[in-house]
């Protein structure tokens, strides 16, 4: 966890850096798959029923677009919702855990097992506990979500430089002092990465929950589901692709925050930093 | 840790000792040998004292317990300085900047008057911290700059400011200039030598820099060997302040000869401290 931390924490600054260039490269990548996509099907090399061209997904996803935004809006509310639970949870959890390392020996191979529990299999158990609604897929998508941030919170509570320590000691500061005016404010870039990570997997955990809730439910999951029960595989596409922008979106903006609430906070971005 | 009024009985000689460490060994719970073995050695009152060694000989580990963040695992420690006054008055200067990057140059300084429990929560006044970066060769309007926003060799300023900013009796330096270039070293030290003599500090600077030693010091203790002793002591006199031309003089040459005379040729036999 330490290397993601600092990973993040780094690449935090990126959204204040963008240049034109930084986009040029995974756009050429799509554009280039696209065409691959449209020249395999049209070649006859994969049935299109099977696999539908481009042209179709788009047409499809025209024909969707009011269904589409309206569920998109819909798991994104879920998947916030969810994200902010984690954070809330995953940060007291952090603060506990920093505590003393017999609480991390007994509570950490319980927060392993949010990441080992497959999520397919602990989405129903939720549903039936917490109903067929919006709360059950806020939860799914929380349980998916705890655990990056968990991890990073802690990591960065406790990873704090040795001579700060000392300098907090030297001075008489108390447990709470050197909580509050060291160990917090230090382990903001962590808990952000904790949040980077966590961001798609909470839409992801959305997805999954409103996949379980099926009918009746809105938001991109039910789509997915319904398209697929009916096997219109355009609508399909459309909806998974949708779905998947969704996630990148997510993932983009909380990375764009994260490096802007560093900005903010140490003055200049951490690459100017280092 | 020795505090409050001396008693009557102690006489004006023993009053004069800031540091007095009698035996003091120290050895990790987890190493085979230990890092320092009988070191004796009396700090005067007003005393600018340097301790020279080797790499990994356990110098710092000594000015950890001089400034009592470390317990010495035989022999004992009497700290005399703090006569009249609760307070811990030891200003510390680490290697590195060691600041929060969170808070500015005036927030930095602020920080050790918010520590401890005793201490009146009392807010650093605007020329008060305008004073003390001025002291560090910092411009007042600093103040207001973030740790990334200073230069490497501002930020050890800065970190020098904030080890006065309690008034100290006594300035612990743990090679504090290890990690600047040299013109800026010999900069600091003139800065550090100024104001302990303007500030009637007690201060201990531990340093592998030999020059910076004998510039700095009135005396000069070399620890050396493993388990490290305290091999030799030598007083640095001047009839010139410490300036360049003291630098350029036959005894500060003289000084430097005795000192890494000692440094090189370890001898095998007891401690000779005078």
């Amino acid at each position: 966890m330490k290397s993601n931390g600092q990973r993040n924490v780094n690449s935090g600054s990126q959204p204040t850096s963008v240049a034109v260039g930084d986009w040029a490269a995974p756009v050429i990548v799509l554009a280039t798959v696209v065409i691959a996509w449209d020249l395999l099907v049209r070649s006859g090399g994969i049935s299109p029923v099977l696999l539908p061209g481009p042209q179709s997904v788009a047409a499809a996803a025209w024909k969707l677009r009011s269904d589409l935004l309206s569920a998109t809006a819909r798991t994104a509310m879920a998947a916030s919702v969810g994200l902010g639970l984690s954070i809330v949870t995953g940060t007291f959890l952090a603060f506990v855990f920093s505590q003393s390392a017999l609480i991390r020996r007994a509570l950490y191979p319980y927060a392993v097992l949010l990441q080992t529990i497959p999520i397919i299999a602990i989405a129903p158990i939720i549903i039936i506990s917490f109903g067929r609604g919006f709360l059950s897929i806020a939860m799914v998508s929380s349980v998916i979500s705890l655990f990056p941030i968990i991890t990073n919170t802690t990591t960065g509570l406790l990873q704090i430089d040795p001579n700060l320590l000392d300098f907090f000691r030297l001075n008489g500061a108390s447990r709470l002092q050197t909580l509050l005016k060291l160990r917090v404010p230090s382990s903001l870039p962590f808990l952000l990465a904790g949040i980077r990570i966590a961001s798609g997997s909470a839409i992801v955990g959305a997805i999954v929950g409103e996949f379980f809730v099926g009918s009746g439910q809105p938001g991109l999951g039910a789509m997915i589901q319904r398209k697929s029960a009916a096997f219109d595989l355009s609508e399909l596409y459309a909806t998974v692709l949708t779905s998947t922008a969704l996630g990148t979106a997510a993932f983009a903006s909380v990375t764009w925050l994260g490096g802007f609430v560093l900005h903010r906070w140490f003055g200049m971005s951490s690459a100017e930093r280092t | 840790m020795s505090s409050g009024n001396f008693p009557p009985d102690v006489s004006p000689e023993r009053a004069q000792i800031a540091f007095d460490l009698r035996d003091v060994g120290i050895r990790f719970p987890s190493a085979e040998r230990s890092v320092i073995e009988s070191v004796s050695l009396q700090i005067r009152r007003g005393e600018f004292l340097s301790i020279v060694g080797p790499s990994g000989c356990g110098k710092s580990t000594l000015l950890k317990v001089l400034a009592g963040l470390l317990k010495p695992s035989s022999g004992t420690v009497e700290r005399s300085m703090f006569a009249g006054d609760s307070n811990n008055r030891i200003g510390f200067v680490f290697q590195h900047p060691t600041l929060l990057p969170w808070r500015t140059a005036a927030g930095n300084l602020q920080l050790p008057l918010e520590l401890g429990r005793s201490r009146a929560n009392r807010r650093l006044a605007d020329d008060e911290c305008g004073d003390l970066l001025r002291q560090v060769g910092l411009r007042p309007d600093d103040a207001g700059k973030r740790p990334a926003e200073l230069s490497g060799g501002m930020q050890m300023r800065l970190s020098l400011a904030r080890a006065l900013a309690l008034k100290p009796d006594v300035l612990l330096l743990d090679e504090p200039f290890a990690a600047v270039d040299d013109l800026l070293r010999i900069k600091l030290q003139e800065d550090v030598r100024r104001l302990h003599e303007e500030r009637q500090l007690t201060s201990v600077l531990v340093t592998h820099n030999l020059h910076e030693a004998v510039f700095l010091s009135d005396r000069v203790v070399v620890l050396n060997g493993s388990p490290a002793r305290l091999v030799d002591s030598i007083l640095v006199q001047t009839e010139h302040g410490r300036n360049a031309e003291y630098r350029d003089s036959p005894e500060f040459f003289d000084s430097l000869r005795h000192v890494s005379k000692s440094l090189f040729n370890v001898p095998v036999a007891e401690s000779v401290v005078a």
